[in-house]
């Protein structure tokens, strides 16, 4: 009597088992993973779906099972089994979250040390010296020398030696304005070269805004008076959308952009084009300094109402 | 005999009405008010799932839609969950420790007399244009949208705290010092532990809260600069202090219903509760480590990465815990002989709904993961699987089983099987999607989608439906239960904890002689005679009247 019923806990904890591996792998939860970092994070994602569906499928089980087994017969009055507890099993329950949720840690420290969000000032110094920053430096942000304590994601420590691209970006009500620090291009999109490091220096005009990139699993306030960080590198050339994720007013809903990530010669060819362009405006037309841009975006709370800020927005585009 | 005197003297309508200071008036007040604020706050769900059936913002403008989230949030938490679960601790824990009353009872009563201002104040913002700043109410957000608005949210939250730390002395103060003499610590009702655990929390946090909402007031009212940037203040520091007690108040809403588990768990299913001690210090370990794992609600805010990992460890921590919880209630239904009622079924059901969200929870402890699902429609689904599934479930488990004792009238099970059915049910169609929903790019706290995630919106909101439904033969139950149920008995489930040695509803001084402590709480069969205080009451009076 005792064997097949070991048995059969032997083979329902390998089926147990088997789905929890396969369901780990192919749950299609997430969306697409364009960067490296995405990938890892997947994989730890993966993982604790794994350990997850387990851990369902056994407490299900073991509810479904007593629901059917142990019902109280008609008429039977009598109590079951005084059994007030068992240490060893209450060790074993206790030792074996403790073990898994101590593997989870490290593992999830290891991930976020390798996408460089343990120390992204660390990146920031080497890579990008301040002189960079300072023509276009908006009046609330902290002046190039970087001197409180830097926040979000930087770069991996094993990143590429592509030469990277460095953004400001500008949340306003209800819109992200892209600067780019090195040619002055100024947009209401990021488009961006594959295999190059992307340096995005966060900013907020009015209220807390939050940039998300779904396909890189990235996500970073960007919070008035205080920059922020997201160091991240394109694997893989496409269109992702930027969503804002912080609820930031009535219109906190449409408030989304696009990234474009293109092939390192389309991006040279979009970059050519829209430095000319973006002369050629300053010639003739209003010229959109950034400076200026910084006060409107200031400004921002006052002009709450979505097609305000719309303007501003297409005004800033230069050629789409 | 005892029951003749007891019958007689029996609270009229009018009491629950008034200033009484009786505890078991005051938890039924609790009770009912907060039953009619989740029915507000559940009109606002269903507008905003109606509204997220389709992509487009068309039901609502997108400045409602916010005020709807705000005050769904708000009431939900601080008119429902929280104020239900005072209701049960109000009515239960003086009962359980064999009192006459609480502690300090007419500072109960007051406890209980600050929340319908308060909730009217807080309904009556839509009358200066209600906030639209989330719950969360956030700087600077929260002082550019509304003044008034959320001036009475911020004094409505205030005068609620005020009531939970009244509350939350009075259960520490009875339950630690108005035990009848031959209950130890140790042979208490395991939701005396808990509401011990979780009015520590509520002492310990609320302070924190209202110091950041009366700062937080200044910077609306008198321009002052604590946390609005545009005068150097720190909108980070309002978010450390803001979670500092709203994620204890996770706990406060969800510790009171573990106890209410525990209590139903091993009636139903005749068996002692599997480790007790464990439960019960289980309890103090969620509440003392629910004290450092604020910050997680931050991981993509101001947060250095060093803290970043700090608070993921803490929180991580806490899946040990809720762990032991919820092996320690399968063990105790495991073997049992399951009076499959109502009540089981929701308790089971909170077990199961339970499980979900703290799965989910360990998941979005991991900061690499939480950075890419934080502020999605993946939390949505997580904390509405913690307290809907679990704090919500778990009040109609105790609903269910106390309905006979509060009120002398057994319900109809029939229509409780079909609530309970409805619930489940909607609950998982409305939340699981959610879960997708978020990984695959929604943002919570949006009017307007894209239209790629409007099928399992539509699931959702059609779940939704099924949930609002399902409150509908509830109402009927309570209604038709209180005019035509069955009579209770004193001891309709055989139970041992002492609630259930007086009357059914218990006299107005609770128990007609001193409560004796027969057993544990918990000893089901450890002798196999039947359990029925009555039964051994008649012994008793045949020996003595042989004597
Ligand atoms: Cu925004």
């Amino acid at each position: 009597m005792n064997i097949p019923s070991n048995i059969i806990t032997l083979i329902a904890g390998i089926i147990l088992t088997m789905i929890s591996l396969w369901y780990g792998q192919n749950h299609g939860l997430m969306p697409v993973a364009a960067s490296e970092e995405a990938t890892q994070v997947d994989a730890l994602f993966n993982l604790m779906v794994t350990i997850a569906c387990g851990l369902f499928l056994i407490v299900q089980g073991t509810l479904i099972f007593c629901v059917l087994k142990f019902r109280r017969k008609k008429g039977d009055t009598t109590d079951g089994p005084p059994i007030e507890g068992n240490i060893p099993l209450e060790i074993v329950w206790t030792a074996i979250p403790t073990i898994i949720v101590f593997v989870l840690s490290i593992y999830s420290f290891e991930i976020y040390n390798n996408m460089g969000g343990l120390d992204p000032m660390a990146s920031m110094a080497s890579h990008h010296s301040p002189a960079q920053h300072h023509h276009h430096e908006p009046m609330l942000a902290m002046t190039g020398e970087q001197s409180q304590l830097s926040l979000g994601i930087g770069d991996s420590p094993d990143e590429n030696s592509n030469s990277p691209v460095y953004v400001d970006v500008n949340g306003i009500q209800y819109a992200w304005i892209f600067n780019y620090t090195d040619s002055g291009i100024v947009s209401g999109e990021l488009r961006v070269p594959v295999k190059h490091p992307v340096h995005l220096n966060l900013k907020a005009g009015d209220v807390i805004h939050a940039f998300w990139l779904p396909e890189f699993r990235l996500k970073q306030d960007a919070i008035p008076g205080k920059d922020t960080t997201l160091v991240f590198t394109p694997t893989r050339i496409g269109e992702y959308p930027i969503i804002c994720a912080e609820l930031c007013g009535a219109y906190h809903g449409g408030m989304k952009s696009r990234l474009y990530v293109l092939s390192e010669s389309d991006y040279e060819k979009w970059l050519q084009e829209n430095i000319m362009a973006q002369s050629a405006q300053e010639a003739n037309t209003v010229a959109i300094s950034t400076a200026e841009m910084s006060d409107a975006e200031y400004l921002a709370p006052y002009a709450q109402e979505m097609g305000v800020n719309q303007e501003i927005i297409t005004q800033l585009r230069p050629i789409q | 005999m005892t029951e003749a005197i007891s019958t007689t003297k029996q609270r009229k309508w009018q009491d629950y009405f008034t200033f009484c200071t009786d505890h078991k008036v005051i938890g039924i007040q609790y009770l009912v008010s907060s039953f009619f604020f989740y029915f507000i706050g559940g009109i606002f769900a269903e507008i905003m799932r109606t509204e997220l059936a389709t992509p487009d913002p068309d039901v609502v403008s997108p400045e409602l839609y916010n005020q709807l989230l705000t005050l769904h949030g708000t009431i939900m938490i601080f008119l429902w969950i929280v104020p239900a679960a005072a209701g049960f601790a109000n009515y239960l824990i003086p009962l359980m420790v064999g009192a006459e009353d609480m502690a300090f009872p007419r500072l109960n009563a007051l406890a209980f007399w600050i929340n319908p201002p308060a909730g009217v104040l807080l309904l009556s913002s839509f009358f200066v244009g209600a906030p639209q700043s989330g719950w969360t109410s956030y700087p600077p957000l929260s002082l550019l949208s509304g003044k008034w608005g959320e001036e009475f949210w911020i004094l409505s939250i205030l005068l609620i705290g005020t009531s939970s730390i009244l509350g939350a002395i009075n259960f520490v103060t009875t339950i630690l010092k108005m035990r009848i003499p031959e209950m130890d610590i140790h042979s208490m009702p395991l939701f005396c532990w808990a509401m011990l655990a979780s009015s520590a929390l509520a002492l310990l946090s609320t302070p924190v809260l209202a110091a950041a909402l009366v700062l937080l007031s200044f910077d609306l009212i008198v321009g002052t600069s604590f946390f609005n940037p545009a005068g150097g203040g720190d909108p980070i520091v309002y978010q450390h202090l803001f979670w500092f007690y709203s994620h204890p108040a996770v706990y406060i809403m969800i510790l009171p219903f573990f106890g209410i588990i525990s209590e139903v768990l091993p009636v139903h299913s005749r068996k002692p509760i599997f480790g007790y001690r464990a439960i019960a210090y289980s309890s103090l370990a969620i509440s003392f480590l629910g004290l450092i794992v604020w910050a997680h609600h931050m991981f993509t805010s101001g947060t250095p990465g060093w803290l970043r990992m700090f608070f993921m460890a803490t929180t991580m921590l806490i899946a040990v815990p809720t762990g032991i919880k919820i092996f320690s209630w399968c063990a105790t239904l495991w073997g049992g002989k399951l009076n499959l009622n109502t009540s089981l079924l929701f308790g089971i059901g909170f077990v199961s709904s339970f499980l979900i969200g703290g799965l989910s929870g360990v998941m979005i402890a991991s900061v690499p993961f939480d950075i890419h699902v934080h502020d999605t429609y993946f939390i949505v689904a997580h904390f509405h699987y913690v307290l809907f599934g679990g704090s919500v479930l778990g009040l109609y488990a105790g609903v269910y089983h106390w309905f006979p004792k509060m009120t002398g009238r057994m319900v109809n099970e029939t229509l409780g099987k079909i609530h309970f059915a409805m619930s489940f049910i909607g609950l998982n169609i409305t939340f699981l999607p959610m879960h997708e929903l978020g990984l695959m790019g929604m943002n919570r706290r949006i009017a307007l989608y894209d239209i790629e995630f409007q099928p399992l919106n539509l699931i959702a909101t059609i779940g939704s439906y099924i949930l609002a439904a399902s409150t509908i033969p509830f109402i009927i139950n309570v209604i038709w239960s209180l005019n035509k149920g069955k009579q209770a008995e004193r001891n309709p489930w055989r139970a041992l904890t002492l609630e259930w040695q007086t009357s059914s509803p218990p006299a107005i001084e609770n128990f007609s002689e001193t409560p004796v402590l027969w057993s544990g709480p918990y000893e089901y069969g450890i002798d196999s005679e039947p359990r029925d205080s009555d039964s051994i009451r008649d012994l008793l009076a045949e020996v003595a009247s042989e004597g």
